[in-house]
């Protein structure tokens, strides 16, 4: 196989897997919380469209990296206050969040232009692409890994930290406890109701990220819907990972791999119509669902948080 | 002291139809902090909305237009919802329907030409019909044999299903005397869906025949009969449903069937209603919208119709004021959002009420 074109492959996947695994990441905290958040397209895209539209105005990409972190929890402040406050459906609860997200985004992207007006089609200010020097010269790995932009670098250190941070501090024990074992957790002196806001928060920021990786860095710039459907396939990737960081970095790159394929292939002309090749990425998710599913079946250990998408009322303790 | 909820001891309709009311002034009037927060004027803006959707024999012919699909697509998600089957798929089971119908439209009438041309549009509701259920019973038989989450299923079919579609007619169906724009050929006129009153209403078609007696026949089959008994009581307390002997799995698999054929149906009427041919814009979120058509009508088959001609009001609304007024059309879309986050979260003091607790009593 050709080296130079497996590194570009390589490199794309990267570029294209940072925003789901932002997202994927964070719905991986807000699921092991408990709390089921479909809401995802709708914390990106809102974090998609408030990110630029900060670093259109401010002329500071950073700036506006904080204001879709900022964007997003907001988003899942809402998600956390009717499923958790006011005990709506969080299936229900999630799909709302989306269409408003949708919408919103839609709206406030044609009025937080300049003067009221669109932002489609402007260029602002975006994370370019900075070579480590030394590391980016490796062979094969080098230029995929790190000639990166700043907020794939960035996600290099929160993969690392989530795993720790589950599995390793006490904080984390909490969170899957609350997760697993809300009445045991509370019990234990665990504040169930204010840690699931968080991390529900929490979620909802890191899928703001995922889109501002979007708007500026992937693809500068805004345009209606620019998630795609990320959204969802960061639904999915979170059972295919079987709500464990490191491995939702293998689906990541599976699912960014065929995106980029997909890209080389429409670009040296094959016969396949290029909305097959789209297709790809959601058939591979159904495929990964039925298997995942009857994995977990095998072996419970690595199964679903126990009291996933089941809200906790403190005064209704079992009869 | 501090607040906490207390669960009601009785359920009140009255109450609870309050709290619709409440919840729907509230999306009202957060919507208005939102336009002000941009510099439009909410009055006059819901003002443009509701006369662009209301306010005359056309305006209302378009909104009934709307809200056709919006009523069959709402009638598919409430029926799979009332058994606790999150079938999100509905936007792809719409696509299916219209791919079936394309189908026969296109490709029926010259391999058949000695068919009577009053045979093709039953022929075409029918291919609708089974081609949704088939895209439903997808995820229902997943779920129903190997217990895969619906949801992810449905939903990536959905993006599948509309694939294919582009596929279509940016490929080989594409019309070749189209000037090279995507889409098939236009369906022979004898396949197009009768007006029903064409001097009264323009444009409204058949299809609001059909989703009422849709309704009725609903209403009639999960109010009235044991079936619709076994599906609420499944969707209710899957336990009790268990040890009364009610089969999850079939009654999995017939719910998707009824529920993919109704949104298969919609897409029929769409297509065959309006467009008359494959093309670009066929779809236009009925099955998303059709989610919250279903939830906001408590998933009941006389409340879809009311809910889903509402929400056509706010989206025919949402068009005009994007003439009149220079908005956007997504305010509709953003106050339905928030329409579904306050009736949401206001569901929650039908059966609960706030106490003021004193600290330290709570549990007196």
């Amino acid at each position: 196989m050709d080296f130079a074109l497996l590194i570009s492959i390589l490199a794309a996947t990267i570029r294209a897997g940072t925003s789901l695994l932002y997202a994927t990441i964070g719905e991986i905290y807000t699921e092991r919380a408990g709390v089921l958040n479909l809401g995802i397209e709708g914390m990106m895209l809102m974090g998609a469209v408030t990110g630029f539209a900060t670093a259109y105005h401010s002329g500071n990409a950073l700036l506006g990296v904080v204001v879709a972190f900022m964007a997003g929890a907001g988003m899942g402040l809402i998600h956390a206050f009717l499923s958790i406050t006011l005990r709506a459906d969080q299936v229900v609860s999630g799909l709302a969040l989306t269409i408003f997200g949708v919408g919103l985004s839609s709206f406030l992207g044609q009025r937080l232009g300049p003067g009221g007006g669109a932002l489609v089609g402007l260029q602002g200010p975006h994370f370019s692409r900075i070579p480590i020097p030394g590391l980016s010269e490796l062979p094969l790995i080098g230029d995929p890994l790190f000639n990166q932009d700043l907020l794939t670098y960035a996600i290099y250190f929160f993969v690392p930290l989530a795993t720790f941070y589950l599995y390793r501090t006490r904080p984390g024990l909490n969170l899957r406890a609350i997760g697993e074992a809300p009445r045991a957790a509370d019990a234990m002196g665990v504040n169930v109701t204010r840690l699931r806001y968080l991390y529900t928060m929490l979620g909802g920021a890191l899928a703001g990220l995922g889109g501002a990786h979007l708007s500026l860095a992937y693809t500068p710039g805004w345009t209606e819907n620019i998630t795609g459907g990320r959204g969802w396939i960061a639904v999915a990737l979170v059972i295919f990972s079987l709500w464990n960081p490191a491995r939702a970095v293998l689906g990541v790159l599976l699912f960014g791999g065929i995106n980029a394929i997909q890209f080389r292939m429409q670009a040296v002309g094959t016969t396949i119509p290029p909305q097959f090749l789209n297709l790809l990425p959601y058939l591979l998710t159904i495929i990964v669902m039925i298997a995942v599913t009857g994995y977990e079946k095998l072996s419970r250990s690595v199964g679903a948080p126990a009291a996933l998408g089941q809200p906790y009322h403190r005064e209704e303790r079992g009869l | 002291m501090r607040l906490i909820l207390e669960k009601r001891l009785d359920i009140d309709p009255r109450r609870t139809l309050a709290i619709r009311a409440l919840a729907l002034v509230l999306a009202l009037v957060a919507g208005a902090i939102l336009l002000l927060s941009v510099g439009v004027n909410p009055f006059a803006t819901y003002w443009a909305m509701l006369v662009g959707a209301l306010g005359d024999k056309s305006a209302l012919g378009q909104t009934l237009l709307k809200a056709i699909p919006l009523m069959l697509t709402g009638l598919a998600v409430s029926v799979a919802f009332r058994m606790r089957f999150w079938n999100i798929g509905a936007e792809g089971q719409f696509a299916m329907g219209v791919f079936a119908t394309s189908l026969v439209a296109l490709f029926g009438p010259p391999a058949l030409p000695w068919l009577p041309q009053a045979l093709w549009l039953p022929l075409m509701m029918m291919a609708s019909i089974v081609a949704g259920a088939l895209w439903g019973l997808i995820p229902a038989a997943l779920k129903a044999y190997r217990d895969v989450n619906e949801i992810i299923i449905t939903l990536m079919l959905n993006y599948i299903a509309i694939g294919w579609l582009e596929y279509l007619f940016y490929g080989p169906w594409k019309n070749p005397e189209g000037f090279g724009f995507p889409g098939s050929a236009p369906f022979p006129p004898y396949t197009w869906l009768p007006m029903v009153a064409p001097d009264q209403l323009p444009r409204v078609h058949w299809g609001l025949i059909f989703a009422l007696l849709a309704t009725l026949i609903l209403w009639f089959v999960m109010s009235r009969t044991r079936w619709g008994y076994e599906i609420r009581l499944l969707g209710e307390n899957p336990n009790a449903a268990r040890y009364a002997g009610i089969s999850i799995v079939r009654n999995t698999l017939l719910i998707m069937v009824v529920s993919g054929g109704l949104a298969g149906l919609a897409g029929m009427v769409e297509i065959a209603g309006i467009a008359h041919r494959l093309q670009q814009g066929i779809m236009l979120g009925y099955g998303f919208t059709g989610i919250i058509v279903a939830w906001l009508a408590r998933l009941n088959p006389w409340g879809v119709i009311g809910v889903a001609f509402a929400l056509a009001v706010l989206l025919v609304g949402g068009n005009q004021i994007q003439i009149s007024m220079g908005l956007p059309a997504a305010v509709a879309l953003v106050l339905q959002g928030l329409l579904f986050f306050f009736v949401l979260g206001g569901d929650v003091f039908t059966q609960y009420r706030l106490r003021v607790v004193e600290e330290g009593k709570e549990l007196a």
